[in-house]
C-alpha cells in the first residue's frame, strides 16, 4: 500500500514498513490512520531512515506504535539516525504518568457546593463576629473612626447615585399610578389613587428600589475594591502593618451606607409620589392641588417612619454582604466576578427576605 | 548561518516619547539571543514588535523570512503558530487547567488524535520538569516557578521553531533559575530551536545566551557575543558589566579578549 509517509508490504516471512518525508503534527495524524490497518501476523521489519524531518509529535506517534506492536509480534527498527534516536531518549525519559481526572461526580457536585454553603455561613458568621468586635472597639476608641474615608463612601455611594435612584422611583410612581388608575377608574374611586400611591411608596417600593438599586451599584463595587486589594496584596499590607481591614475598609463602608440609605430613600419617597402625581394628572385628571391635599389627609407620618426604619438594616445587609464577598476572593481573576455576582445576588434576596419579615412584623403589630 | 530575525531601522513612539530610534539587531537560526538594557529602554515593546502584538511607528521587522509590515491575515496566522512565547507572568488561561492549556492549540489547530495529544501534553509536562498531578491543577493553584514553567510546556506545545521567552528567569530561585537555563539549551539543542530572549539574569547571560544585543539610548549600543559586547565602552555597558559586583565575573572574558 502506497502512502506519502509511510508504505508497507508483506512478503511470506515478514512485513516491512518504510516511514518517509515529514513526521510532524501536520502529517502525524494521516500516518496514525496506515499505521492502525499494519496486519500483525508476521514479524515487522521498520525502517525509518528516510524520515526527513520529525518533531516530537512524530516520535512519540512511533513509540506509541512501537509499543503496541511489540506485544503482537516482534519488531525491528532499522536505519534509525542519531537524531531521531536522541528525541526518541529524550522522550522516553520524558513521560510522565498519566495525569489524573479532575472530573467529580454528580453526588459529589452536590456534596461540594452543600459544604460551600455551610462554609460560607459559617464564614459569615465570622466575619460579623468580626465586625462587631471592631465595632465595639471604635466606641471605646472613637478617635478612630476613618472620617474621610465614611464621607468618600457617602459622597460614591449615596450622592452620586440621586440620579439613577430619582430616575427609578420616577418610572416606578408612574407605573403604579397607571395601573392603579385604570382599577379605580371603574369604581369611579379615583381620588384613591393618592392612597395607593402615596402608601406603598412610602412603605414599600421606595426603600426596597433603592435597596436594589444600591445593592447592585454599591454592594457590587465594594466587593470589586475589596477584592482587587486583596489580589494585590494590598490587604496583607495593611495587616503586617497594623491596619486592620476592619476598621479601614469595612467600618466606613459599612456607615457611609447606613447614613446614605435612609437619606435616598426619602429621596426615592419624594421623586416617586411625583411620579404618581404626574401620572394621575395625566390618566385620571387629578390636579397638584388636590394631589396634595388628599395626601396631606391620608398619609399617616408612621407610613413614612415605618418605611424609613428599614434603610438602616437594608444598608447593614449591602454593606456587610459586599464586604464579605469582598474578603473571599482569592488569588485569581475570574474570582473577583463570580463573587461580585454572588455579592449582588445575595443582597438582593436578602433585602427581600427582610422586606418579607418586616410585612409580618407590622402586620402582627397591626401598624 | 540563516537569519531567523531582522530587525531595522525601528522607530517607537508613545505620543511624544520616543522609545527606539533606529533599532536594528539580526537574530541567527539556533542560537539563543538576549535582548539587554536597562528598565524603560524597550526591550518588551521591541518583543512585542516581534510577536505582532505592536507594530513599530517605522522600520522593517522580518521573522522566519516574513516581513510582518506587509503580512496578510492568513500568513500571520501561520506565523503565529511556528513560534512559541512564553510570557513574564505566564499568561495561562485561568479557566483551563495546565493540560488543558498546553493542549489548546493542538486541539484548535491540529488533527492529532486525542491518545497521541495526550502523550504529547504529558511528555510537554515531563519536559519542563513538573510532575503528572500538575496536569489537572488550575494555574491558580501554582506556585511561580511552576506558572513558568507550565507556560513554557505551552509554549513549545506546536513545536515552534522560535520561541520567545519575557525574562525567563526572573521570580525563580537560583537553583530553580538555573535548572531552567540548562532546559533551555538542552530543548534548543535537541529541537533545533532558535530563542530569543529579555533577560537580566547575568547567569543567564554569561552560560546560555550566545549573543545579545544591548539596548539603551533608544538603539542597540552594542551586538554580539558576551567578549565582543564587553568591548563596548558604552556607559550602559560599562555600567552593567564592570561595576564592582560584576567586573570579577566578567574580568577574564574582557582581559581574554583584549
Amino acid at each position: 500500500m502506497d502512502h506519502q509517509y509511510i508504505v508497507w508490504k508483506q512478503d511470506e516471512e515478514k512485513t516491512f514498513l518504510f516511514g518517509k518525508g515529514k513526521w510532524d503534527l501536520e502529517t502525524v495524524p494521516e500516518i496514525e490512520q496506515v499505521l492502525k490497518k499494519i496486519p500483525l501476523d508476521k514479524p515487522i521489519v521498520w525502517d525509518v531512515s528516510d524520515v526527513a524531518t520529525f518533531d516530537s509529535a512524530g516520535v512519540l506517534l512511533f513509540r506509541t506504535f512501537l509499543e503496541a506492536y511489540k506485544k503482537k509480534t516482534s519488531v525491528e527498527i532499522i536505519g534509525y539516525t542519531q537524531k531521531q534516536k536522541e528525541m526518541y531518549e529524550m522522550l522516553e525519559s520524558h513521560m510522565t504518568e498519566e495525569i489524573p481526572e479532575r472530573g467529580e461526580g454528580f453526588l459529589a457536585q452536590i456534596g461540594k457546593s452543600v459544604m460551600v454553603t455551610l462554609g460560607d455561613i459559617k464564614d459569615f458568621t465570622t466575619f460579623l463576629g468580626h465586625l462587631f468586635y471592631a465595632f465595639f472597639y471604635l466606641l471605646t476608641h472613637p478617635g478612630q473612626l476613618r472620617i474621610k474615608e465614611t464621607v468618600y463612601h457617602i459622597h460614591q455611594s449615596g450622592f452620586n447615585a440621586l440620579v439613577i435612584i430619582g430616575m427609578t422611583s420616577f418610572l416606578v410612581g408612574m407605573v403604579i399610578a397607571y395601573q392603579g388608575a385604570v382599577q379605580l377608574a371603574k369604581f369611579g374611586a379615583d381620588i384613591f389613587i393618592v392612597d395607593t400611591v402615596g402608601i406603598s411608596i412610602v412603605r414599600e417600593l421606595g426603600p426596597m428600589i433603592t435597596a436594589i438599586v444600591i445593592a447592585g451599584r454599591s454592594g457590587s463595587a465594594y466587593t470589586a475594591e475589596i477584592g482587587a486589594m486583596k489580589i494585590t496584596e494590598e490587604i496583607a499590607a495593611m495587616r503586617t502593618m497594623g491596619f486592620d481591614p476592619y476598621n479601614f475598609l469595612v467600618l466606613p463602608r459599612v456607615f457611609a451606607l447606613i447614613i446614605a440609605l435612609p437619606l435616598l430613600i426619602f429621596f426615592s419617597d419624594i421623586i416617586g409620589i411625583f411620579g404618581g402625581l404626574v401620572a394621575s394628572s395625566m390618566q385620571l385628571g387629578i390636579s397638584f392641588d388636590q394631589f396634595i391635599s388628599r395626601l396631606n389627609e391620608v398619609l399617616e407620618v408612621k407610613h413614612y417612619i415605618l418605611g424609613m426604619i428599614k434603610g438602616p438594616v437594608f444598608a447593614f445587609i449591602i454593606a456587610a454582604i459586599g464586604c464579605f464577598r469582598g474578603f473571599q476572593v482569592s488569588d485569581n481573576t475570574e474570582s473577583i466576578g463570580l463573587h461580585t455576582t454572588a455579592s449582588v445576588v445575595n443582597a438582593i434576596f436578602l433585602v427581600i427576605a427582610f422586606d418579607a419579615l418586616f410585612s409580618v412584623i407590622y402586620t402582627e403589630l397591626g401598624l | 548561518m540563516r537569519t531567523v530575525i531582522e530587525v531595522k531601522d525601528i522607530v517607537t513612539r508613545f505620543g511624544k516619547r520616543t522609545i527606539h530610534d533606529g533599532v536594528s539587531l539580526r537574530v541567527g537560526e539556533n542560537e539563543i539571543f538576549g535582548i539587554l538594557g536597562e528598565s524603560g529602554s524597550g526591550k518588551s515593546v521591541l518583543m512585542r514588535e516581534m510577536i505582532m502584538l505592536q507594530e513599530p511607528n517605522a522600520g522593517e521587522i522580518t521573522v522566519l523570512g516574513h516581513n510582518l509590515q506587509k503580512i496578510g491575515f492568513a500568513q500571520a496566522q501561520q506565523l503565529r503558530r511556528e513560534w512559541g512565547v512564553l510570557f513574564q507572568f505566564g499568561a495561562l488561561y485561568s479557566s483551563l487547567t495546565i493540560a488543558e492549556n498546553i493542549e489548546v492549540q493542538l486541539k484548535e489547530y491540529t488533527k492529532i488524535s486525542k491518545p497521541i495529544r495526550d502523550k504529547l501534553v504529558r511528555s510537554k509536562i515531563a519536559l519542563v520538569g513538573l510532575d503528572a498531578h500538575v496536569g489537572s491543577l488550575y494555574p491558580s493553584e501554582l506556585s511561580g516557578g511552576m506558572i513558568k514553567r507550565a507556560a513554557l510546556a505551552r509554549a513549545l506545545a506546536m513545536e515552534p521553531k522560535l520561541l520567545f521567552l519575557d525574562e525567563p528567569t526572573s521570580g525563580l530561585d537560583p537553583v530553580g533559575a538555573r535548572n531552567f537555563d540548562k532546559l533551555i539549551v538542552e530543548l534548543r539543542d535537541m529541537l533545533g530551536i532558535t530563542v530569543v530572549m529579555i533577560t537580566h539574569d547575568l547567569e543567564s547571560i554569561s552560560h546560555i545566551v550566545d549573543r545579545m544585543a544591548i539596548l539603551a539610548d533608544k538603539r542597540v549600543v552594542a551586538e554580539g557575543t558576551l567578549a565582543e559586547v564587553l568591548q563596548s565602552t558604552h556607559p550602559f555597558v560599562e555600567e552593567f558589566f564592570k561595576n564592582e559586583y560584576t567586573k570579577e565575573k566578567f574580568e577574564h572574558i574582557f582581559n581574554k579578549e583584549s
